[in-house]
């Protein structure tokens, strides 16, 4: 007895059981027919689709090349976010010049300039990279410019008292301080960068994970789209475990993660 | 900037006439020193002298420009055109110990020390201050206690010969703050920097200086030479005591002090061996 309300208690507060249930609903509503294929494929033909596309290796080619462009795209967005953060950051006169045309440019919705980046670069990999690279400048040179302004000023002043030059204090002091704004930013500027990859790959892709979907859409095969949508979160989820990667060893410092 | 200070007190000196008699030269020397922020004079003309290996105490209410003064100190405030001598060979411990909590204690020591053996020497001053155990802790996993005696650590592995506490013990404990007296105590016997300890604590005063300076409304109001030996200072204490909170602007009636100098003196000698 004891043990069957044990086991209730366990399954009620277990947090991989509602998904679970959803998928099984699921499952039974297009077996049953009350999901149609065209407008929802079944789990399981999900799975045997997605089997499929990895042997055949349509599916590792196109992930590749959507993430080469999201990584192409990240790479040169966030080294120019921190460039412009550094600049903004570390002297008023570069907080006077870049500062106020940057939260000018935050006002404009990235995606709305992609007839603009149509016209001027064409239709091949240059606008969806420019894209990524222009989306993700924003989230960490924010992060990053506020995350050295917050530096406690008096550790500033205590490591100036022990004569350390403004290049030491920059490097001892406000660089490892705006560290953890830095990878909040890498953080939205990540999934950002997935965000506008599906937008960009609608651009006339002839390859990619975008190019597959369009492609599914034609021939309704519902199950090779999600496959797609499978792929993008797992590419989120990727990043995000990317990032704690970096703050676990980074931010080794911090109460949370110490270990007294 | 710290050049910048010593030509401008060894030029300032040069303008004194070459007949007058030069007294032994002090390691500090402010003379008719004046900051003010705008209309608000926070350090009025004040003259200062600080000689090699003294402890001095400076005593005064929130607001005197205690901190005032010992920024200027520290150097880390600018001073133009102004009569001020400030050994290079300074450090500064303040009241929040102000570790980077992104390096290791050690490294905390070690910050911004140059030449060869660095971890060796940040090392053997934590080991002197009761640490060793701790060179690769984490400055956020350490005690309030822990963490001051770091900063002491820090200031010490330079050798300075001018060594600035900025209330150094007012956010610790009672029982920490004797052991931290004390600790102080040893440091200074076995290093001789000159000390000057902002403290806004008579009995602290009186039990660890050689001298008393009352800064008030950015003058010095008073000046105590304290004569007895550190821990026999209970008579010397009592009637220093009164005077001292008189100069503050707090009476207290007869009868009601606390022996706190005394006990915090002879405690200081008595726990030592608990620090380390």
């Amino acid at each position: 007895m004891s043990l069957f309300t044990h086991l209730n208690k366990r399954l009620a507060f277990s947090h991989w059981l509602s998904p679970l249930g959803f998928l099984a609903l699921w499952e039974l509503g297009s077996r049953t027919g009350v999901i149609p294929e065209r407008t929802l494929a079944a789990p399981s033909s999900v799975l045997v689709t997605l089997w499929s596309m990895i042997v055949s290796g349509e599916l590792p080619e196109n992930l590749a090349v959507s993430f080469g462009r999201a990584a192409a795209g990240l790479v040169i967005g966030v080294s120019i976010g921190i460039t412009l953060a550094l600049v903004a950051g570390l002297s008023k006169k570069g907080e006077a010049a870049i500062d106020p045309i940057i939260q000018i440019k935050r006002t404009i919705p990235t995606l709305a300039l992609t007839p603009l980046f149509i016209v001027w670069f064409g239709i091949g990999e240059t606008p969806k990279i420019a894209l990524i690279a222009f989306a993700s400048v924003f989230p960490v040179y924010l992060n990053l410019y506020a995350g050295i302004r917050g530096v406690d000023v008096r550790l500033i002043e205590g490591a100036r008292s022990f004569g350390l030059s403004k290049g030491e204090v920059i490097w001892h002091v406000i660089l490892p301080g705006a560290m953890p704004a830095l990878l909040t930013g890498l953080r939205y500027s990540l999934s950002v960068s997935i965000l506008v990859l599906v937008v960009a790959e609608q651009i006339n892709a002839s390859a990619g994970l975008g190019y597959l979907v369009n492609n599914a859409r034609d021939f309704m095969r519902t199950d090779i789209i999600v496959v797609c949508l499978l792929v993008y979160a797992g590419l989120g989820l990727g990043a995000d475990a990317l990032v704690r990667a970096i703050e676990n060893r980074a931010l080794a410092w911090r109460p949370s993660l110490v270990k007294a | 900037m710290k050049a910048q200070l010593t030509y401008l007190a060894f030029h300032a000196e040069a303008t004194v006439t070459p007949l007058a008699p030069r007294a032994p030269r002090g390691l500090v020397r402010l003379r008719k020193f004046t900051r003010r922020f705008g209309t608000n004079t926070v350090i009025d003309a004040l003259d200062l002298d600080i000689a090699p290996g003294e402890f001095v105490a400076l005593l005064g209410r929130s607001g005197g420009g205690k901190t005032t003064l010992l920024r200027t100190l520290a150097g880390l405030d600018e001073v133009v055109g102004q009569d001020v001598q400030v050994p290079s060979s300074r450090a500064v411990v303040f009241q929040d110990a102000r570790l980077l909590p992104w390096k290791k204690v050690w490294r905390n020591v070690a910050l911004g020390l140059k030449g060869p053996n660095v971890r060796a020497r940040a090392e053997a001053a934590l080991r002197e201050v009761g640490l060793g155990h701790r060179l690769d802790a984490w400055p956020l996993t350490l005690s309030g206690g822990e963490a001051q005696r770091v900063a002491l650590a820090r200031a010490l592995v330079r050798e300075p010969e001018l060594l600035l506490l900025d209330e150094p013990f007012a956010a610790l404990d009672a029982l920490t703050r004797v052991k931290m007296h004390g600790l102080v105590l040893d440091l200074w016997r076995a290093h001789r920097p000159a000390v000057l300890m902002v403290t806004h604590d008579v009995d602290e005063a009186i039990a660890l200086a050689d001298r008393i300076l009352v800064l008030d409304a950015g003058r010095i109001v008073a000046e105590e030479r304290l004569i007895a030996e550190r821990g026999q200072r209970g008579e010397e204490g009592r009637g220093l005591r009164q005077r001292l909170l008189g100069y503050l602007g707090c009476d207290v009636p007869q009868g009601e002090e606390l022996s706190a100098v005394d006990v915090g003196a002879s405690f200081a000698h008595s726990v030592q061996e608990g620090v380390a």
